[in-house]
C-alpha cells in the first residue's frame, strides 16, 4: 500500500508540473462579503480532491472560480500550459433541459462545439452507456428519477472526455442508497478516463471514499484550514467501505471538520 | 393464484376496486366535459326561445333562436365577406404582433439598454384604450384597412412583446452557466436556450393575443364608423342596427363569438402540440 503511493506521488507530483494552480486567490463580492480569502491549490493531474465544509465555506465560489464563471477579486489561477483545458460540470441540480431528450441534453456539449447529431451519434451513446443509461436516448427528463436525472448530467459532463471534472455537491438532494451507487460510478469512470476531479462535498463519508486529498475549509471568510492526504488505493469498492482504514480517515476528516468550525477568523 | 375469479374481472389486470372506480370517474370527466357545455347551450337557447314566445315579444326587439339561425343562413352573402374581412385583420395583426412581438422581445435580450429605453413606450400603447387612439389613426391613416389593421395590431402586441421577454429571461441560471462553460455563442445561448425556455411563455401570450387581435379589430371598425366594401362583421352589426334588424345584429355578433372560440381553440391546440413532451402545463399526471 505504502508502495502505491509512493509510485502515485513520484509520477503525479514530481514527473509534471500541476495542471492547475491557485495561488492566494480571494473573491469579495459586491456587499463585501468575502467569499474565499487566500486560497492556495496545486492540483495535480490524477487527483480527486474534494472541498469539504461548512456551506459558507467558498468551497462552490471555488469552483465557480476555477470554472471561470467569475474572475477572483485577487490572486492568480494558472492553468498548465496557460489556457484552460476542456471542462465537465456536474452542479448541485441535475441542470437538464425539459424540452430535450436524454440524447440531446448529452449531446448539448459536443453540439456548442460544432459536432452535428451524427457526428456526437457514437460519444453520446458510448457516455450514456457509461452511466448504465442506453436505451433512455429517447427519454424526456421527466420521465426519470433524480439519480437518474443525475446520471444524465454526469454523463452530459463526461462526454467531451475532459481533463478537469468540477462536480459542486452533486449527490447532495439523492438518497443514501442512490448516492453510494452514484460514488461508486463517479469512481470508475474517473479511472477510466483518467481525468482530474475537484468535488465539492459536505459529505465526510463521500469525501473520504473517493478522494485522494481532502481541503478542509472553514466559513466566513471562506478559507482553505487543513489538508488532509487518503492514500488507500483505488479502485475502492464495497470492501473499502467497511475497512479499518476507511474509519480511521473519517475520523480525522470528522475532527478536522469541527476543528475548522472552531477556529476563529 | 388458484382462488375464484371474480366473473368479468380479467385476470391479466389485477387492478383494485379503488382503481377502477377512478377510471370510470375519468371516462366520465372526459364525456362531460363535451356533453355539459352543449347541454347549457341547448338549455339556454331553449328558454330564449320559450322567454320569446311566451312573452310574444316582437322580433325587432329580441329575434328567438330560430330567426337568428334563418337569418344567418339568408344574409350569409352579406355576413360571409365581412367575416373574411374581419377575420383577414385578426389574422394579419396576430402574425404581425408575433413577428415585432418576439422580434423586439429577442432584441431586448440581448440589450438591457434598448429594453431600457423603449418598454416604457410599450406599456404606454398599451395602457391607453385603443378607442381614444383610433381617431387619430384613421386621420393620418388613409387606407381603412390598414388603419384597422394598426389598431388591432396594439392591442395584441404587448402581451406577445410582455410574456417573450419574460419567457427569454427566465432561462434557468445552471443551464446559462453551462452554456457559457462550454464556450456558447450568443446566438447559440438565443437558440438552444432561451428560446426554448421562452416558449411556453410565448404561447400563453398568444393565446391572450388572439383573443385580442380580434376584440382590437371589432372595435376600431366601430370607430372607422364607415362602411361600403371591404367593411367587417362590426360595421354590418352597426348598420343593422340603424335598420332594426336585430336578428342580422345577433347573426353577427355569434360569427364574432364563434371566430374568438375558433381563434383560442386554435392557439390552445398549438401551444398544447408545442409543449405536449416536456411542459408541466400540457401534462396529465397518472394518480
Amino acid at each position: 500500500m505504502a508502495d502505491g503511493r509512493a509510485e502515485r506521488v513520484a509520477t503525479g507530483v514530481a514527473a509534471t508540473a500541476p495542471l492547475l494552480r491557485l495561488s492566494g486567490v480571494s473573491k469579495v463580492f459586491a456587499g463585501g462579503v468575502t467569499a474565499l480569502d487566500g486560497l492556495d491549490l496545486a492540483l495535480h493531474e490524477g487527483d480527486f480532491v474534494s472541498l469539504l465544509g461548512p456551506s459558507g465555506c467558498g468551497k462552490s465560489t471555488a469552483l465557480r472560480l476555477i470554472a471561470g464563471l467569475a474572475p477572483p477579486t485577487s490572486g492568480h489561477i494558472t492553468w498548465r500550459g496557460g489556457s484552460e483545458p476542456d471542462l465537465g460540470v456536474v452542479f448541485q441540480e441535475p441542470t437538464l433541459a425539459p424540452w430535450s431528450t436524454v440524447f440531446d441534453n448529452v449531446w448539448l456539449p459536443l453540439r456548442l462545439s460544432g459536432q452535428t447529431r451524427t457526428e456526437a451519434r457514437e460519444r453520446v451513446e458510448g457516455a450514456l452507456a457509461a452511466v448504465g443509461l442506453d436505451g433512455f436516448a429517447k427519454a424526456y427528463p421527466r420521465a426519470l428519477s433524480g439519480g437518474m436525472k443525475m446520471r444524465v448530467s454526469i454523463a452530459r459532463a463526461m462526454v467531451t472526455e475532459p481533463k478537469l471534472l468540477l462536480m459542486d455537491e452533486p449527490f447532495a438532494a439523492l438518497d443514501e442508497i442512490t448516492r453510494f451507487k452514484l460514488n461508486d460510478d463517479v469512481l470508475r469512470l474517473q479511472q477510466s478516463l483518467g481525468c482530474t476531479v475537484i468535488f465539492v462535498t459536505h459529505s465526510v463519508f463521500e469525501s473520504v471514499f473517493l478522494s485522494n486529498r481532502i481541503v478542509v475549509m472553514a466559513a466566513r471568510p471562506g478559507r482553505v484550514v487543513t489538508e488532509l492526504a487518503n492514500d488507500a488505493p483505488y479502485p475502492r469498492d464495497q470492501a473499502f467501505r467497511t475497512s479499518h482504514d476507511y474509519v480511521e480517515h473519517c475520523r480525522a476528516a470528522s475532527e478536522a471538520l469541527r476543528a475548522a468550525m472552531e477556529v476563529p477568523a | 393464484m388458484s382462488d375464484i375469479p371474480l366473473s368479468g374481472a380479467p385476470l391479466s389486470s389485477p387492478v383494485d376496486r379503488e382503481e377502477q372506480a377512478r377510471q370510470r370517474q375519468r371516462r366520465l370527466e372526459r364525456l362531460g366535459a363535451w356533453v355539459m357545455p352543449a347541454l347549457v347551450v341547448g338549455i339556454t337557447l331553449l328558454g330564449w326561445d320559450w322567454v320569446v314566445r311566451a312573452n310574444e315579444i316582437p322580433h325587432y326587439i329580441l329575434p328567438g333562436p330560430g330567426l337568428v339561425g334563418e337569418t344567418l343562413i339568408e344574409d350569409w352573402s352579406i355576413l360571409y365577406p365581412a367575416l373574411q374581412i374581419t377575420l383577414t385583420i385578426t389574422m394579419l395583426a396576430l402574425a404581425t404582433a408575433v413577428a415585432l412581438g418576439v422580434g423586439l422581445a429577442i432584441l431586448f435580450s440581448l440589450s438591457k439598454w434598448i429594453e431600457m429605453s423603449l418598454f416604457p413606450y410599450a406599456v404606454i400603447l398599451q395602457v391607453t384604450p385603443i378607442i381614444s387612439i383610433a381617431p387619430l389613426i384613421f386621420i393620418y391613416v388613409d387606407s381603412k384597412l390598414a388603419g384597422l389593421l394598426i389598431c388591432a395590431w396594439i392591442v395584441a402586441f404587448f402581451p406577445i412583446l410582455s410574456n417573450t421577454t419574460l419567457g427569454l429571461n427566465s432561462a434557468d441560471h445552471g443551464l446559462r452557466d453551462l452554456f457559457r462553460i462550454y464556450g456558447a455563442s450568443r446566438w447559440q445561448t438565443l437558440r438552444l436556450l432561451q428560446i426554448p425556455s421562452a416558449m411556453p411563455f410565448f404561447l400563453a401570450g398568444l393565446k391572450i393575443a388572439g383573443g385580442l387581435s380580434l376584440i382590437g379589430a371589432v372595435v376600431a371598425e366601430y370607430v372607422a364608423g364607415t362602411g361600403g366594401v371591404g367593411s367587417g362583421l362590426a360595421y354590418t352589426i352597426l348598420e343593422a342596427s340603424y335598420r332594426l334588424d336585430i336578428a342580422r345584429m345577433f347573426a353577427a355578433l355569434a360569427l364574432i363569438a364563434l371566430t374568438g372560440v375558433a381563434i383560442f381553440a386554435t392557439t390552445s391546440l398549438i401551444a398544447h402540440l408545442c409543449l405536449r413532451r416536456w411542459h408541466e402545463s400540457a401534462l396529465t399526471r397518472e394518480r
